[in-house]
């Protein structure tokens, strides 16, 4: 069994809220940040095509580099950020330990 | 106008738990009619993911989606449902004597005496970008979410927002259509088809179309008719332009669709029902798989089965309030039939 890891969301500059979630059960990040009861849609349930579980990675350890379907679907969004991610193409490892995001509303 | 599709259960959607439930349906002896919007059967699993193998299907170690819709296809076949396929169900009326008549948006009229919808993640629809005041000039005032007719530009000013493949085939096309073509895309790069980009940018240095990079359309301006927009560069620059069409192009996502406009009660884009038999707040209509919520809601496909099973029972009652169900066995009864 291995440890749980720390992510932190990052309400507002300066309030991060931290999560605590397995790496042994194949988790993604999209998962972890539905199942603590934000209040994202994931309608597609972590295929990478509809782009409602958005987030912005603002520090923490190097993620793996994302796949081109996760590229595809933010290349079409309006807005995107230097370190916007879709949370359901990030794993929970042990690895990601630390990772610090926030949440960018659907539409933004 | 065609002689309307009269049935038992219409079923919009027709995905896993679609046909499945045309099965369940079967066995209670009631006929079923599938509507999808997408030209074949099966939803994402035809259209998105055919050759991706699902391995928490019970009784099967492994099977590719693609076989699975086959499977499907084939257990219902006993029961001869019948399909209308590439329609979307747009408009939904309840009749007096507790019956539905649902029209598509090709004018195709089903009769049936019960719903369930099974529409999986909705229906796609264009991605709206956050610019204030955009819903003002939607509906034949400026902004169009899509090209359904290109002649509708011709010799007309228009800037498109976007960098995927559609902004970059439209800007493309519409060169030649429009007097005036402006493309804003807020990165520098383009991911999408490497020889639509280079033929924009050569279009762009031909000075056929303006390009204009690392830049965001952010507001609109006219009085009940779009006159001009503002386009803001990412160094915080903004520059006015007069245009006759805005037509943002970012992708399209999954919504709800028309099935959030029929009165049921929905709660985060999806359709709440009772677990007792997926009964949704309008007596008669049903709703099951990916397209429900209720607490402890799992978007899996064997979850989408059961609803299916017990949807059946609710439907089979909401038919014939007077009639008593028993259950039967398929090892008892030999095989389905109709």
């Amino acid at each position: 069994m291995q440890e749980d890891i720390r992510v932190y969301v990052e309400e507002a500059p300066g309030q991060r809220t931290e999560l605590t979630g397995p790496t042994d059960m194949g988790l993604s990040l999209m998962e972890l940040l539905k199942a603590s009861g934000y209040d994202i849609q994931a309608t597609c349930g972590g295929m990478a095509l509809c782009a409602t579980c958005h987030v912005e990675v603002l520090a923490g350890p190097a993620l793996p580099e994302p796949e081109d379907a996760e590229l595809d679907m933010l290349e079409t969004l309006p807005m995107v950020h230097e370190g916007s991610r879709l949370s359901c193409q990030i794993r929970l490892t042990p690895h990601t330990d630390g990772l610090v995001v926030r949440l960018v509303p659907t539409g933004a | 106008m065609s002689t309307p599709i009269s049935t038992d259960i219409c079923i919009i959607g027709a995905g896993p738990v679609g046909l499945f439930a045309v099965f369940e349906a079967g066995l209670l002896k009631l006929r079923c009619h599938v509507v999808d919007a997408l030209p074949q059967p099966g939803g994402q699993l035809s259209e998105i993911y055919p050759k991706k193998p699902i391995y928490d299907i019970p009784g099967f170690p492994e099977v590719l989606a693609g076989d699975l819709v086959d499977n499907l296809m084939k257990q219902i076949e006993p029961f001869h449902p019948t399909f209308t396929l590439g329609e979307r169900v747009e408009k939904f009326e309840k009749l007096d004597d507790g019956s539905f008549k649902l029209f598509t948006t090709d004018g195709t009229e089903i009769q049936c005496k019960a719903v369930a919808i099974a529409g999986g993640l909705g229906s796609f629809e264009p991605r709206k970008p956050a610019v204030e005041n955009l819903e003002q000039f939607e509906g034949g005032r400026g902004v169009h979410y899509m090209v359904r007719d290109p002649e509708h530009f011709r010799d007309k000013k228009i800037v498109i927002a976007g960098g995927g493949d559609s902004a970059l085939d439209w800007t493309n096309f519409l060169a030649n259509v429009a007097s005036d073509v402006t493309l804003v895309h807020r990165g520098t790069t383009f991911r999408g088809a490497a020889d639509s980009a280079e033929k924009v940018k050569t279009l762009a240095e031909a000075g056929k179309i303006k390009l204009v990079l690392s830049s965001n359309v952010t507001h609109l301006h006219g009085n009940g008719e779009l006159k001009e927009v503002t386009i803001t560069g990412n160094d915080g620059k903004a520059e006015t332009v007069p245009l006759d069409c805005f037509i943002p192009l970012f992708g399209l996502t999954p919504k709800l669709g028309p099935i959030g406009e029929w009165g049921l009660e929905i709660e985060n884009d999806a359709v709440k029902v009772d677990t007792l038999d997926y009964s949704t707040s309008l007596p008669g209509v049903f709703a099951i798989g990916d397209i429900n919520t209720y607490p402890g809601k799992l978007k899996l496909i064997l979850c989408g089965f059961h609803e299916a099973a017990l949807m059946c029972q609710g439907a089979f009652k909401y038919i014939f309030p007077d009639k008593k169900y028993t259950l039967k066995y398929t090892t008892v009864n030999g095989a389905p039939s109709m």
